[in-house]
Order: structure tokens, then sequence, then C-alpha cells
């Protein structure tokens, strides 16, 4: 059996070889997400934006078709890779709107050095250093990194919420640090206390926190938590059934509608913890509104409202829209020309404007969320604040900034 | 039991097939008539991913030991590159010049190799396979959290092959030629150790350890020669592993990936050096159009059920099946000669049906 | 017993003080200076008892693999594939019965059920061909993680336990007294000792069940001497339909209890598989006392690994699994396989 899907393989591996050559009336965009392994839900939601983008054009941008091919990974940085070179190397595309997490990221703005007339736009992948340090000049991220995410929760719990240390519970990777590190800088200046001794990092994929719980200490005021899909999930039942009573601040990805939404138990202890995040669900707002309901109408076996992933795979794919409308399709300078268009691009997107600073990230809104029950007995996270205009570097400079160093378990040391 | 007699012989020029020069030629002229992506990301992928499947391939075809670890191995061996070499990550890259990184990282590796196997000779059978992924396992968990040396989660990247003789190493056709020769050399040093006394007392040892032992022969210590060969092999892939990803991290040396080496070594056949290349060569191609035939999503039920038809049709692989399909049509042959033979009483027509 | 302490003196002995030490860690009140070495008294006893209870799921899922090698020889690769199977088919049924008892049920059946068309159609076609019998359980645990993923995707499920399984209770043991002079008692969640109850109860009922009844007895006869159990004129392979059926089906039970103390998503096959693998080889492949005594030490293990050294805690395990096969190849509880 094997033998004659071999061969397929081979006719069909040598036709879109020949067929290289045929001349454009099209153009074509690889969308690079994780369509295997566990994030399989995720990156099929990512598509989603994708799709509604180019739905939004028509499937035409500057006057020619817009022809899509997909790549998949398992979200592993090696996978990325793999899927990426065949995306551009043989398949061809000119523009590729990619990867999902952080770590694939980091892979894929390398490779891009390697591709300078290819133009790489950002899925949601949210690791600082894709474009802090030693940024690709042809890598662009319209959607906005973790520490971005947590702007204005480490002012919210110090001032509003009056806690004066918290202890920190993350996953023990690059994503967590970033997250804990957007907390904590400002909740730290403020005088807050998070003890190195008092941060848990636990390996990514545990599923049993009772011993930590355990280990957690009484004399803190509240637990920021930094986890992520099961592994929050996992958390907070058992935070439940060996109640535990402190209150607790959520990560972005720690009280979302995935986890919130997950089948089992309703939640209500974790009625009034405060979050931060690219997107709301519940903002009042026309434009997030409008976003909601083409989503709904686009795919009614989605999600009930659309994820961070499906936001950020569109704001991204748009972004590379509207530049290749501005252009008229025309990338025979290597995209020279479709660079410095992207370069000045502002624009509206469902969660407020979008512009990007001197190494490609974006500046953009951020939304403080706190959990409520709603009217039906759900829970929802609820609009408290919109933070306006975030930049990678909360407004230092960026020499000022690079002080911080990277993030890590000890990053702000919090003394 | 035919595919022994294979590597008993000596190699005559006589004995080299006609199929064998077609395949070389094709091979070394395979840069010249395909696009980059094919040349690199098909051809040498293929070579790298077969040269790993190999070093298992002659632990279990030889020494009756199917080992998990050789991902773990090559990966070691990949780590080491990072760490004692250059990365981009800003954590060890102690800088060394690249020809001792390369000797040390293969020398490592072929040691832990050694080690694995010395835990894991104490055992024998489905226990290898057992104490091996468990092996794997560990040292995934280990990478991932030990930040020090093996940077965690994140693990490391511009990992660079050297540029030597004014080339540079990860272009293309050199680093497809490059892994072509080290895939050649492995090839022929497992035809040589098959053959060598060292791999003869091997093959008796899986056959039959016991009365080995009784010979005199250190059953143990065969076997875990046997592991540091293969270390070599696995160890000298994983540095072309790095360089071919110009990173490593943890999900290099996952469980899945783990798992892919032993589908691909079985797939291909277990019997035959060979088997490990074709196995290789049809894993990549339906990694990468899968895509493009099928949904992505289900790729895994694929590979799955492949394996799954391979195991339970033909054990010996896509090689064994092969075999097979001549077999059956030399049988068919014969047997019409055969009733032939048997209308004019022909003593050799016996034999052709003693001998289905 | 008497026998042990008069041949073992000095080993009993040794038991006995750590017996007693841990039962005074357990029930008197920490004086300060222990504290100041080992941390606080609650996390200490939390996290016994949680490496005890986590011990016991491990032992709920290792007994069923340790059984099915044991008279069997096949290793089961899918075994943790049909821990997460069981889950799901446990959470469905119990979703649409709003029974939970009824989830626990049917997943035990259905994935005896399973494992008995597993051992007739397949693994009877392969006799003693233990390694591609091997191969054949990694093909099927492939393709049935791949299919799991696609008909339950990648969300995180959790069953909702009868209500009075939920919680926490005060257990009989002082964490500290106060300044005031109240006594601060522990709490301990009621599931996770419900875990570790069920767990006791089974290894007891299989004990009984392997010692006490005709089929049990062949059994081991079987584990003993395969050939001589089949030739003093036993259906052998109804022995092993029955075997396979029961160790599977102890994977699918123990998908539903462990579902219930943690979750159910993609990846728990792996992870219980790997716990299964590491049990069976520290405490002896084919032995239930093995598995027991396995998954305890395992249990203890990642548990105080997590609480103590979260970031070396999985590392901890596979180090245990190393030093016993360094020392004692054929597990704890394992007796010498003939060689070769």
């Amino acid at each position: 059996m094997l033998k004659i899907v071999k061969r397929t393989l081979l006719a069909v591996a040598l036709i879109s070889l020949s067929a290289g050559a045929v001349a454009q009336d099209s153009i074509k965009m690889g969308a690079l997400a994780t369509l295997e392994g566990a994030f399989t839900v995720l990156g099929e939601d990512s598509m989603r934006g994708v799709q509604m983008a180019l739905a939004e054009f028509g499937h035409m941008a500057g006057g020619k078709k817009i022809e899509l091919i997909t790549g998949s990974s398992d979200a592993s940085p090696d996978s990325a890779i793999r899927a990426t070179r065949k995306l551009v190397e043989q398949d061809g595309v000119q523009v590729l709107v990619g990867p999902l997490s952080g770590s694939e990221g980091l892979a894929v703005k390398d490779y891009a050095k390697t591709q300078p007339n290819v133009t790489f736009l950002n899925g949601t992948s949210a690791a600082q250093d894709t474009t802090l340090r030693e940024p690709a000049d042809n890598f662009y991220r319209f959607s906005t990194d973790g520490a971005q995410w947590m702007a204005g929760l480490g002012e919210y719990a110090y001032n509003d919420k009056g806690y004066r240390s918290v202890a920190v519970l993350a996953e023990d990777y690059s994503f967590p640090y970033t997250q804990v590190f957007g907390f904590l800088e400002p909740f730290c200046r403020l005088g807050g206390k998070a003890p190195v001794d008092a941060r848990f990092w636990v390996p990514i994929g545990n599923k049993d926190y009772s011993s930590v719980i355990a280990a957690l200490p009484d004399d803190v005021d509240a637990i920021y938590v930094a986890l992520g899909g099961a592994d929050a999930v996992n958390f907070l039942t058992q935070y439940e059934q060996s109640g535990g009573e402190l209150p607790l601040i959520g990560g972005s990805i720690t009280v979302d509608q995935s986890v919130l939404g997950s089948k089992g138990r309703t939640r209500t202890f974790v009625v009034g913890t405060p979050s931060a995040g690219p997107i709301s669900d519940t903002w009042d707002d026309s434009r997030w509104n409008n976003f909601v309901a083409a989503y709904q109408a686009q795919f009614p076996d989605g999600f009930p409202s659309p994820s961070l992933f499906a936001h950020g795979y569109y704001i991204n794919t748009k972004a590379a829209l509207l530049a290749l409308d501005a252009v008229g399709g025309d990338l025979s300078d290597g995209g020279v020309k479709y660079r410095a268009t992207l370069d000045a691009l502002e624009f509206e997107t469902p969660t407020g404007m979008v512009k990007l600073d001197e190494r490609r990230n974006a500046i953009a809104d951020i939304f403080l969320t706190e959990v409520i029950e709603g009217p039906d007995g759900n829970l929802l996270n609820k609009t408290i604040k919109v933070v306006e205009q975030v930049s990678q570097t909360f407004g230092l400079s960026y020499e000022e900034f690079l002080k911080y160093g990277q993030v890590g378990r000890e990053n702000p040391s919090c003394e | 039991m035919n595919s022994r007699r294979w590597f008993s012989g000596t190699m005559s020029e006589a004995g080299l097939h006609p199929g064998i020069i077609v395949v070389a030629v094709f091979l070394i002229a395979y840069p010249g008539f395909t696009s980059d992506f094919f040349t690199f990301q098909i051809g040498a992928y293929s070579l790298i991913l077969a040269s790993i499947a190999l070093s298992l391939m002659m632990l279990a075809g030889y020494g009756g030991m199917i080992s998990l670890a050789q991902m773990t191995v090559a990966g070691m061996a990949g780590y080491l590159v990072a760490i004692l070499g250059d990365n981009s990550v800003g954590v060890m890259g102690l800088g060394w010049p690249w020809w001792l990184t390369v000797v040390i990282a293969i020398t490592v590796a072929a040691m832990f190799s050694a080690f694995i196997g010395a835990i894991a000779v104490r055992t024998q059978g489905i226990y290898t396979i057992m104490i091996t992924l468990a092996i794997a396992v560990a040292f995934f968990y280990f990478v991932r959290q030990n930040y020090t040396i093996f940077n965690g989660f994140t693990g490391f990247a511009g990992v660079e092959p050297p540029t030597l003789f004014g080339v540079y190493w990860r272009s293309p056709t050199p680093f497809y030629y490059l892994c072509l020769a080290i895939a050649a050399i492995s090839l022929f040093a497992v035809f040589y150790i098959s053959r060598s006394t060292f791999g003869l007392s091997l093959q008796a040892i899986r056959d039959n350890p016991r009365r080995m032992r009784s010979l005199g022969f250190n059953v143990a210590s065969h076997r875990i020669f046997a592991y540091f060969l293969s270390g070599i092999i696995a160890g000298t892939a994983g540095v072309l592993m790095v360089w071919f990803n110009g990173r490593i991290s943890p999900g290099s040396v996952g469980v899945d990936v783990v798992i892919d080496i032993l589908v691909i070594a079985v797939v291909g056949g277990l019997r035959h050096p060979v088997g490990p290349f074709l196995g290789a060569i049809a894993f990549v191609l339906l990694e990468n159009f899968a895509i493009d035939l099928i949904d992505r999503e289900r790729f895994n039920t694929v590979i799955g059920l492949a394996f799954l038809l391979i195991v339970l049709f033909s054990p010996d692989g896509l090689l064994g099946l092969w075999k097979r399909i001549r077999e059956k049509l030399q049988a068919a042959k014969q047997s019409r000669l055969a009733v032939n033979g048997v209308k004019q009483i022909d003593s050799r027509s016996y034999k052709t049906l003693d001998n289905p | 017993m008497r026998r042990f302490i008069e041949q073992h003196t000095f080993w009993s002995i040794v038991i006995l003080l750590f017996a007693a030490i841990l039962l005074w860690l357990i029930f008197a009140v920490w004086p300060q200076w222990l504290v100041e070495i080992l941390g606080r008294k609650k996390t200490f006893v939390n996290t016994l008892l949680n490496g005890l209870t986590l011990g016991g799921l491990y032992f709920l899922v290792a007994s069923g693999f340790t059984l099915i090698f044991g008279l069997m020889r096949n290793v089961n690769l899918a075994h943790g594939s049909m821990y997460l199977l069981g889950a799901y088919i446990g959470y469905e049924v119990a979703e649409a019965s709003g029974s939970w008892f009824l989830g626990l049920a049917v997943a035990f059946l259905a994935i005896a059920a399973s494992g008995m068309l597993m051992q007739t159609l397949v693994f009877r076609r392969m006799e003693g061909d233990d390694i591609r019998q091997t191969m054949v359980t990694i093909a099927i645990s492939i393709i049935v993680a791949d299919l799991m993923l696609a008909i339950w995707t990648g969300t995180t499920y959790q069953f909702a336990p009868p209500e009075w399984l939920f919680g926490a209770t005060q257990l009989p043991v002082v964490s500290v007294i106060r300044s005031s002079g109240d006594a601060v008692y522990i709490k301990y969640p009621i599931y996770r000792l419900v875990v570790l109850f069920v767990a006791v109860a089974v290894g007891i009922l299989l004990w009984l069940f392997l010692n006490r009844t005709r089929i049990g007895m062949m059994i081991r006869a079987g584990v003993n001497d395969r050939d001589m159990l089949s030739a003093s004129g036993v259906n052998v392979q109804l022995v092993f339909v029955l075997v396979f059926g029961i160790g599977a089906g102890l994977a699918g039970f123990a998908g539903v209890v462990g579902g219930t103390a943690l979750s159910i998503a993609p990846g728990e096959d792996i992870r219980y598989l790997l716990a299964s693998l590491i049990v069976v080889i520290v405490g002896g492949l084919g032995s239930v006392p093995g598995a027991a005594i396995g998954a305890l030490l395992i249990g203890l293990a990642e548990q105080f690994g997590l609480a103590y050294f979260p970031t070396y805690g999985v590392v901890l395990t596979f180090l245990i699994m190393v030093l016993v096969l360094a020392l004692r190849p054929q597990g704890i509880m394992g007796t010498q396989w003939s060689k070769e």
C-alpha cells in the first residue's frame, strides 16, 4: 500500500515542481499553524482567522487572486521549520503568516533571515525575542508579545486590589517567564513583593498540583497563576478540592474561555480573578461585536467566540492583505516596496488601532478583565479597562528596556 | 533465514548487483536534477533519519536488541555540538573549534550509547524496549528541565556547520553530499561489521546466547560494544541533524520522534541495512506531502496504519515485502516448470516440490 | 511474619524504627528545629498523602499491565491508550446517564471487551513472537491516540464525581498549634482518599482472585510454566483472553478514577504508559505485589520531588529505575527469569 502512496507522492511532487514556472497572475500566501498534535484545536481556530481576513477581501488583493497554501506543525520548532521551508522553497509562497507558539516563532524568525525576499508575518507566537533581540528585517508582528499582554495587571493588583505580596505558580518555560515578567515588573516597581522562593515553576504538562498547592505559602495576599489549557483546569479543580482560599491573579491563558468553558464543574470560586490579554470576549464595542458576528456567521461550528488565536492570525493576515492592496500586488522587487508599506502600515482592528515600532512589533491595545458569573450561570471575562497603545518596551527606550535582561525564573528579582 | 546468507559471504566484484550501481549513480546525480528543496529537505533529511534508523537496525538485526534510545543518542551529540561549539542563545556555547566539537560530540554520544547498553543488557528481549523507552523519556525530561547546561524548554538555536574549503556546508548540495557520504560510510561499516568476527559472534549471541556463553564468549560485553558502535553512527547522524535544523530543543528528542525512528526502521525492514533507507524515504515523503493529499490532521493515523500493516503482514518491512513478491513470482515460474517436469518424471522436479 | 523477624532481625528493627519515625512525623506537632529543616508540617503530610494516593492510581494502571505481561510475556504498550480510551468512554456515559458509577462500570467493561478482542484477533496470531506483539501494540497506540484526538479534540475533560466525593475533609492530624492554643487540623480532599481506598480494595481482590480461586491458580500456574499448563489439559487460550480482559479493564477503570482525580486530555496515554513501565520495571515484571511496591515508591518520589525540588522532580523517578536496574535487574519483587 505504501508503495502506491509513494508513487502518487512522487508524481504529485514532480507535477508541482514543473508548475513552479507558470506566470503569476495570483499571489501565493502561506499560513502555518499547529494542525496536528495537542494544539490542533487552536491551530484550526487560527486558520479561521486567516479565512476571515481572506473572505473580507474576497480572496483578492492588489488586483490579484490570493492562493492560500496551508502548512502544519506539531508546535515543536523543528517541525515548524520543516513546514516553513516546504511552504517557501517548495510551494513558493511570497508571504507567510504564522506560526502559533513562542518557540516556533523564534525558529521561524531565524529562518526568515535566510530568505530575504519572502515576507513573514507572525501568527500568534508571543515570545519577546522574536522581535526584541536580533530581529529579522522581514519578520513582522502585528500581534503583541506575552509581556505586553500583561499590561496594566500589575498596577491593578497593587492599586485597586490592594495586594502587597504574591506567590507565583507558573509553567517552567519561556512563555510563562514572559508573562510573569510582564506582571511583576510594574507590581514590584510600585512596591509589591514576590520573593524568588515563593515562585513555583512546575514542568509543562504536570497534572497533579496537590503537592505544589500544599507547598504554597499562606502569608501572601494572592497567587499569580500562569498555566494554560489542561494544566490550568487541573490546578483550579485541585485548588478548590483542597480547600484553597487565597485569591488568584491569572495569566492570559489561565482563565480564558478554553479553561472556563472546559467540560466538567463550573469553578465559581474563580469569580473575581483579574487577568489581561490581547482580546476580551465581552468588550462592548461595535468593532469587536462585528468581528464576533462575522466569525459566528462564517463558522457556525467554531468556538462560541473567536479565540486569541483566530484574532492574532486575522490581524496579521489582514495586515498582509492591506499592504498587498497598497502596492497593487507587486512583489517583483523581492518585496522591498511591500515591506516598506508594511513598516508604515497603521490600521483599525477589532481591538483598536495597531501600528508597528522600529523592530516591527505591534503597538496595540490590551484588555484588563475580571471573571464574572454570566446571566445563565456560565463564567465570562468582563472588561475592566482598555490599556491603550501598549508598546513592547512599556514606554521605556529600547536601551533602557534591554537592561532588564532576558526573561527567566528570577527576572525581575523583586527584592 | 535467507537474509542472513546475504551478509555471510565476502563481497566480490561479481557479486555487485547492477541495481546497486544504478542506485549509486542516481544518488550521486540526484542534486543535479532536483530543486534545492528536494536536495535538502527530502534528500539530506531522509539520509540523516536513515542513518539513525540504521544504527537501530544494526542493534536489532544483528544483536536482537530493539533500542528506542537511538534518537536520544543522536540528540546527545546534537546538544553537545550546540553546547561546545557556538550558538546564538547566549547559554553555554563554549566556542571550541568545529573538529574538536564534532569528535567529542560523537565520542560522548557513543559512550552514552554504551552506558544505555550497559543498563539495558542487564535485561533482555522486550525488556530492552521498555528500558530504552524509559531512558529516552528521562533524557527528554532532563534536557527540558535543565537550564544551566541544556537551556531547558528553549534549547539552542543558531548552530552553524563550519565553512570549510570555501564551502558553506549547509547549502543544499554540499550538505546533501556530506549526508550521502556519511550514510554510505555507515552503511558499509554496518556491512563490514556484520561480516567481521565481532559481527558474526554478535549474531550467534542473538540466536543462542547460552551456547555462546558456554563457549566462553562474554555476551554482555559483546552487546555493550554493539551499542557503542551503533552510538557512533547515531551520534554522527545527530551532528548532521543539528546542522540540518540549525537548532535543537527537547522536542527534537521527544517521545514521538523516538517512536518515529522505530517506525522508519521497522517499515523499511529490520533485517537488512538497506531497509532503514527505504523506510526513511517513505516517511519523509509522507511527512512533507501528506498535507497536499490527505488531511494533515490524520497524518499519525496514516503512519500508524502503515506501521501496523507492515508489522502484521510483512515483519521484514518493505524490503521483505519486495523479497516475498519476487519469491512468489519465481515460485510461480518454477511450479510451471515443475508441472512440465512431473510429466517427464524428472528427479529435479521433486526437489522443486520439496522446496516450496 | 515471625520467620521473617527471626531471619532478618536487623532489617526488622530498621523497618520498625522507620515506621515509628514516620508515625511520629505524621501525628506529633513539629518542633521548631524540624520545621526549619523540612519546612511546614502541612506540606510534608500533604505530600506524603499525595504520594500514597498517586501510588494508588499508578497501582490500578500498572497491575493490569503486569498481569498481562506475567502470563503472556506481552508488553502491551497500548496500555496507556486503554487508560485514556476508558476515561473518554466513561466520561461520555457518565455525562449521558448522569451517573458517575455507571461510567466507571461501562469503562471497565468496554475496555475489557476491547482487550479481549485484541487478544483473540491480533495476539493469538503471533503467539510466541513477543517482539512483534509489542510492535503491534505500539502501532495500535499511535492510531488510537490520533483517532481519540479526532473524536474528543484537544479539549480538557473533567468528571463531575458525586457531590459527596468532592471537597475536603479534616484529618485527625494537627498541623500547628496557634499561639492562641487552638489546634489547626490538616484538610485533605475526600476523593483522593477514596482513590487510595479503591486501590487497596482492588489489590486485595486481585490477591484473593489469584490465590483463592481455581482460575487464579491456573493463571499463576501459567505464569510459572505456560507449556505445562496447556499440557495439563487447561484451555490456555481462554485463560489468556480472561487475563487480557481483566488487565485491560483495570486500565479503563483507572481511566475514570484517574480522570476524576486529575483530568483527561491528549498525552495522558503516554504519561500513564510510562508510569506503568517504570512501576513494573522497579517492582518486578509480572508480580502484582511488585506493582504495588513500585507504584508506592514512584508515587511518593514524584510528589516529594514536585514539592521539594520541582525542577528535577520528574527525573527522580528515573533515577530510582536506573538504581533498581543496576542493583536488582529483575525488579524488587521480580523472580530471576531464566538466563535466556
